[in-house]
């Protein structure tokens, strides 16, 4: 049961994570691989503020979140944007360009070695039950998730923002014929999506560790959770990554020898039977 | 009708024919050999690079098959050469011949998964293909020694003849010599029939069948073929440098590759050759200086060339050429 339960909280934190290039990758059809150097800031503005500044842990969260999404907006005006039309393989290499820069900076600011971090008091320890032992942060997680998954899924689904959002993907041209600014929209989303990266990695701290070479280390986990969500998708990622989280860490603790092999192995098989996604919809553009 | 006949197909037999810059550009490693004697172990990295550049350009830049890892069959290439040798059988060119066999067969197999999907599950499959090539080298020690590399390689002198000595001149000569003759079988390849339908196939997609190409069977013959090639350097580089690390087969690998490519301008063998040649001696000169710079460098010089100059070192040289063709 622990183990269900620990793999249900590394998978809520992917999902945390990784529902920020869901919101890229799958409504604004970028892949953006420098999605976990977005997550590494956020980890690293929260560390810093954290220990340097003694601010307390749960006010550098949104804080963290800001500061992301303030990067990210710079960067889509300057440049991003500019690369909306550009292939898939453009792209990639770009965001590769910025992910070795950003694994340069982290070296350069905060040195090679892991960033320590300590809990506040009322988030450590564990809440014993017969047969289960639950972590108070990770269920911290859990529920701060599931309520960041109902927002999203509100927002997307329920809102004007979210029906605007949808028209300026599916067709920008006719989404601008009928006044909306589709350039707008974009920025905003780029930002919420980067503000959830950053909220990501500076939860993620303390589970996954913080070093420059974050972005490399975890973007295939990021990755597999869009492809096998079906990108753009909120429920769907929802769900892979909670499949992700479930089967990683039961791997790990059933099956030590093959290791990180099975999820490989997972995602390869689903992307074969449904290379768009298991709640996909087929690209529309 | 009678004009589609008798369409003049001049131009493309032409472009076969070898041109004079070509063939200065083969003195290049000859020269090299004598300007820098000392540092024959980095040009030998150069070659067995170019050669796995090489292998990515039929595939992304002929075919137009994104791959983002591509270091699977580097790596298994050289863990079936590094294998062999461990165990008595240290002949390079059956090493060589081995590695093309096994690694041709993975792309066989492999291609089938590759062409399903669109540009980002492909990017998503042959990723996860190399991953999980990885964590069965790092999990199986007994066999691959894991994190601690594959020691213990005997391999034999070339032909019989030239042993590896220490100075690694027969290394340079040996990796110059595969590349060059793979090179050759590249170029007729890119130049053939069949390398012009993978052209087509790469520019309308929906048209080629229409013309009575099979899209499907021509791509994976083209994967399968890259597949060897990318196993042959990484054979090259087990026997020349008599150790596999578990390194070959990383993400880095790939993704540095990619970079390569496309600093040189993919679409074009020379691209491959002369980005690797810039890459490389770009690497060696300022990673000395300080390694985060590098990358930092490495980064920003991505981003600029995907912003600005698509098309890398061959683009500005064509461009470079039809300015002077103006001025003349």
């Amino acid at each position: 049961m622990t183990v269900i339960f620990d793999g249900i909280a590394s998978g809520m934190l992917l999902f945390l994570i990784s529902v920020g290039l869901s919101v890229t990758l799958g409504l604004m059809n970028f892949v953006n691989l420098a999605h976990g150097a977005f997550a590494m800031l956020g980890g690293y503005v929260c560390v810093t503020l954290l220990n340097r500044a003694g601010v307390p842990f749960l006010a550098t969260l949104p804080i963290a979140a800001l500061a992301t999404a303030l990067v990210g907006v710079v960067l889509e005006r300057t440049l991003y944007r500019r690369l909306y039309a550009a292939s898939h393989l453009d792209q990639v290499l770009f965001s590769i360009g910025l992910v070795f820069m950003s694994i340069a900076g982290a070296h350069y600011f905060f040195g090679a070695q892991q960033q320590p971090m300590v809990l506040p008091e009322f988030l450590q320890g564990q809440i014993n039950l017969p047969g289960l032992d639950i972590g108070v942060y990770r269920l911290f997680l859990i529920v701060l998730s599931l309520a960041i998954a109902y927002g999203l899924n509100r927002l997307v689904r329920g809102t004007r923002f979210g029906a605007q959002l949808r028209a300026s993907v599916d067709n920008p041209r006719a989404a601008r014929g009928v006044g909306i600014n589709v350039e707008r929209i974009f920025t905003l989303t780029f930002a919420l999506g980067t503000a959830l990266a950053g909220l990501g990695g500076a939860l993620g701290v303390e589970m996954l560790g913080l070093d420059p070479s974050f972005p490399v280390k975890y973007i295939v986990y990021f990755l597999i959770v869009v492809a096998v969500g079906g990108s753009g998708n909120i429920m769907g990622s929802l769900v892979a990554s909670l499949i992700l989280g479930v089967v990683d860490v039961a791997g790990k603790y059933y099956v030590p020898q093959i290791g990180a092999f099975v999820i490989y192995a997972v995602m390869v098989v689903m992307l074969i039977f449904r290379p768009q996604g298991l709640f996909g919809r087929r690209a529309a553009r | 009708m009678q004009a589609a006949l008798t369409l003049d197909l001049a131009p493309i037999a032409r472009a076969d024919r070898w041109r004079p810059a070509e063939l200065a550009f083969w003195l290049i490693p000859v020269a090299a050999y004598f300007i820098f004697p000392d540092n024959l172990v980095l040009l030998t990295q150069i070659a067995i690079t170019a050669l796995f550049c090489l292998s990515l350009d039929l595939i992304l830049g002929y075919a137009g098959i994104v791959s983002l890892g591509h270091a699977a069959f580097f790596g298994l290439g050289a863990y079936a050469a590094g294998l062999l040798a461990a165990h008595g059988y240290g002949d390079p060119l059956f090493g060589l011949v081995a590695a093309a066999i096994v690694t041709a067969v993975l792309g066989y197999v492999t291609s089938f998964l590759v062409l399903r999907g669109a540009d980002l599950t492909r990017l998503m499959v042959t990723l996860g293909v190399a991953m999980m090539l990885y964590e069965v080298a790092n999990k199986l020690t007994s066999i691959t020694g894991g994190v601690d590399g594959l020691q213990g390689m005997e391999v034999l002198p070339v032909l019989g003849q030239f042993e590896f000595d220490l100075y690694g001149k027969t290394a340079y000569w040996y990796a110059i010599a595969v590349l060059f003759v793979l090179f050759c079988v590249a170029r007729k390849l890119v130049h053939s029939p069949f390398g012009l339908s993978l052209k087509g196939i790469r520019l309308n997609v929906g048209r080629m069948p229409a013309i009575g190409a099979p899209v499907n069977a021509r791509l994976s013959a083209v994967y399968t073929i890259g597949a060897a090639y990318a196993g042959i350097a990484g054979a090259l580089l087990a026997q020349t440098t008599q150790f596999v690390a578990l390194d070959v087969l990383s993400f880095n690998r790939s993704a540095e590759l990619l970079l390569i490519l496309v600093l040189g301008g993919s679409g074009s063998l020379y691209g491959a050759l002369l980005g690797t040649i810039v890459f490389m001696s770009a690497h060696h000169l300022l990673s000395d200086l300080n390694p985060q710079y590098w990358q930092f460098w490495l980064g920003a010089l991505l981003v600029v060339i995907v912003l600005f100059a698509r098309d890398g070192v061959m683009g500005g040289l064509r461009r470079l050429g039809a300015a002077l063709g103006r001025n003349k």
